[in-house]
């Protein structure tokens, strides 16, 4: 009871919701539910890391022991070769500048034109805005299939093309509805006293709009930046070139072989030779986990970082979109 | 004269943004042309103004003998059946959001938000690169299951064409639960205070509260996403389902979007491919109209 006493205080350190649930009386049903919310939600977050946390120390055990599924909770035999050898693989360190360059190049593009066309149809006399604006949002709804996409794109000379990885996501009406969104709730007297002072528009995006859409710019930037890193489609699609294989593309090409593997091995029909070889092409589990850490690897560390960041920017961008 | 200078002003503002209309328009609409390739005998070295045109041959093709019948319809039940499973437990993010806001300790709540919200932001190969390192034969559940004495052989979870709808459905509630979760957090923390207050006053347990006040809030938006869901029955997308095929389980799994692919990028048949993925947008956007209509009559507002 005095427990319930001291919480009826209202609680200013916090978020809303505290406040409404401590304010709650609390029963014996209230308990197991309580208690049943807790185990449930503390086994789907252990679903969520094990995954993550399993592959970690089997790259770093013995490679024998994780190559036969027996690291289940604790590294066995800590070695760290895997990362050596991982980065003495041909074409991986290629691979890893290919995501890097589409990613860094493909967000500040992105991020320029969402900014840019953001404040653009959040501006009130513009040619057309209503029509561009349109046509520019029925693009998230609506597309042609893949096919006809890929024919286009090889049509355009774009396959086997860096462009390919950056021109298309440069116009990301998800990210323009966000921007413009947020402009709109910016008081319009910035824009008009910039103006009154003979400012051009031009100067009004840069003085004025950047500086302040600076938490929704962000937001936008990881978005762009996790797309970009995680893509996997084009480079399926479009490249044969090998110079422009991405991480997700070898990333997938190593599981692949081992799973190829095993499906030989499930159907039994494979000549021993032809096992054989195919053995000894085939990447080793461990190698394999060691890719995966280094494709996963940039995502794990910039994720804490921006996580409540861009919670509140999705949050923001909701409210209309 | 102002207002002539007012009206060359805002085309100015025009032209500014054309250059990304032109890209929106070469990118997003310009593929619309490929569906020309849908009436035309198009095999890839020989360009398409040398290929016969055929007029609505190919879309005959689709039903012109049993067999094909049949694994169109496969294809139809498996897009059906995952995206009727998505469906059916579209309220999942919603108890989620609830749930999880009755969590009074702050820090295990931010805890379970941020850990569950990670899987979202890997891809799909990723998500199929853990798979396969928990779940193949060699993998560490089996070696569990092995350690523990439990089995003998490997068990077959990735190469078996049993359940496959079950366990993509469950990969994806994995990769977007807590995600999809958020917009409802949004929600929740919107409820007005004096709803709570009056229930308080009213006696309500938590359950009820939830029941009388969290639920009916959440209706709103849960209803938005449900008809966008709706909306986009038929793009069950490529990646997911791409993956995580193999040749035990391609009978299940190929869903419109892969078997798409494997027609024309296995198969080297453009034309018929182009002729699904055709009817699939104009379906798509059937759909969509049809979801956004019903939505302005029920609620008197629109999805899109």
């Amino acid at each position: 009871m005095s427990d319930n006493q001291t919480s009826l205080t209202p609680n200013t350190r916090e978020i809303d919701i505290t406040k409404k649930t401590v304010k709650m009386q609390v029963s014996a049903t209230d308990k197991i539910i309580s208690t049943i919310i807790y185990i449930l939600f503390s086994l789907f977050a252990f679903i969520c890391v094990y995954p993550f946390y399993s592959i970690i120390i089997n790259t770093i055990s013995a490679n024998d022991l994780s190559a036969k599924g027996e690291i289940i909770f604790w590294p066995k035999g800590i070695h760290f070769q895997n990362y050596i050898d991982v980065f003495k693989i041909p074409g991986l360190g290629n691979a890893f500048m290919i995501s890097l360059g589409r990613t860094v190049i493909g967000t500040l593009l992105t991020v320029g034109a969402s900014a840019f066309l953001g404040f653009m149809f959040a501006q009130e006399d513009m040619w057309g805005k209503k029509f561009w604006y349109r046509f520019t949002i029925i693009t998230m709804f609506f597309n042609a299939g893949i096919i006809p996409w890929y024919l286009t794109m090889r049509s355009l000379h774009l396959t086997d093309n860096f462009l390919a990885y950056i021109l298309p996501s440069v116009v990301a009406p998800f990210f323009i509805i966000l921007v413009k969104t947020f402009v709109e709730a910016t008081p319009k007297e910035l824009q008009q006293a910039a103006s009154i002072d003979g400012a051009g528009i031009f100067t009004i995006f840069y003085k004025v709009i950047l500086p302040i859409s600076k938490p929704i710019l962000a937001t936008v930037a990881i978005f762009s930046a996790v797309n970009q890193w995680n893509s996997f489609q084009d480079t399926l699609l479009l490249v044969t070139d090998s110079k422009l294989y991405s991480l997700q593309f070898i990333l997938y090409n190593y599981i692949n072989q081992a799973s190829s593997l095993s499906t030989m091995v499930n159907l039994q029909n494979a000549g021993s030779t032809a096992m054989a070889t195919l053995a000894t092409k085939q990447t080793s589990t461990s190698i394999r986990m060691t890719v995966t850490i280094i494709v996963v690897a940039p995502i794990l560390l910039v994720y804490p970082i921006f996580q409540r960041f861009f919670v509140k920017g999705i949050i923001i961008g909701a409210v209309k979109g | 004269m102002r207002s002539q200078s007012m009206r060359s002003n805002s085309f100015r503002k025009f032209l500014y943004i054309s250059p990304f209309m032109l890209l929106l328009a070469v990118f997003a609409y310009y593929p619309l042309y490929g569906w020309v390739y849908a009436f035309f005998d198009y095999t890839p070295p020989i360009p398409l103004s040398a290929s016969e045109f055929v007029g609505f041959k190919w879309f005959h093709s689709l039903v012109e003998n049993q067999v094909k019948i049949d694994q169109l319809m496969q294809v139809i039940w498996n897009t059906f059946g995952i995206s009727g499973l998505g469906i059916l437990f579209s309220w999942l993010p919603m108890i989620f959001a609830i749930f999880l806001t009755e969590i009074k300790a702050v820090r295990f709540r931010k805890f379970i938000q941020t850990v569950t919200t990670l899987p979202n932001f890997i891809s799909w190969v990723l998500v199929y690169s853990l798979a396969f390192s928990m779940f193949s034969s060699e993998g560490m559940v089996n070696g569990f299951l092995h350690m523990t004495g439990l089995t003998d052989s490997p068990t077959m979870f990735l190469q078996s064409s049993e359940h496959v709808w079950w366990t993509m459905w469950a990969w994806a509630t994995w990769k977007t639960l807590g995600w999809s979760a958020i917009l409802y957090i949004a929600a929740i923390m919107g409820i007005d205070e004096s709803l709570y207050e009056a229930a308080y006053v009213d006696g309500a347990t938590r359950m009820q509260v939830i029941r009388h006040v969290v639920l009916p809030s959440m209706m709103p938006t849960y209803f938005v996403l449900l008809m966008l869901q709706i909306a986009s029955f038929l793009n069950n997308g490529l990646e997911q389902y791409f993956v995580f095929q193999n040749a035990f389980n391609k009978d299940t799994i190929q869903v419109l979007d892969l078997y798409v692919y494997n027609l024309a990028m296995g198969g080297g048949s453009y034309s018929v491919s182009v002729a699904i993925s055709m009817l699939k947008s104009v379906i798509s956007v059937v759909l969509l109209f049809s979801v956004n209509g019903l939505s302005k009559m029920l609620r008197g507002e629109g999805i899109v």
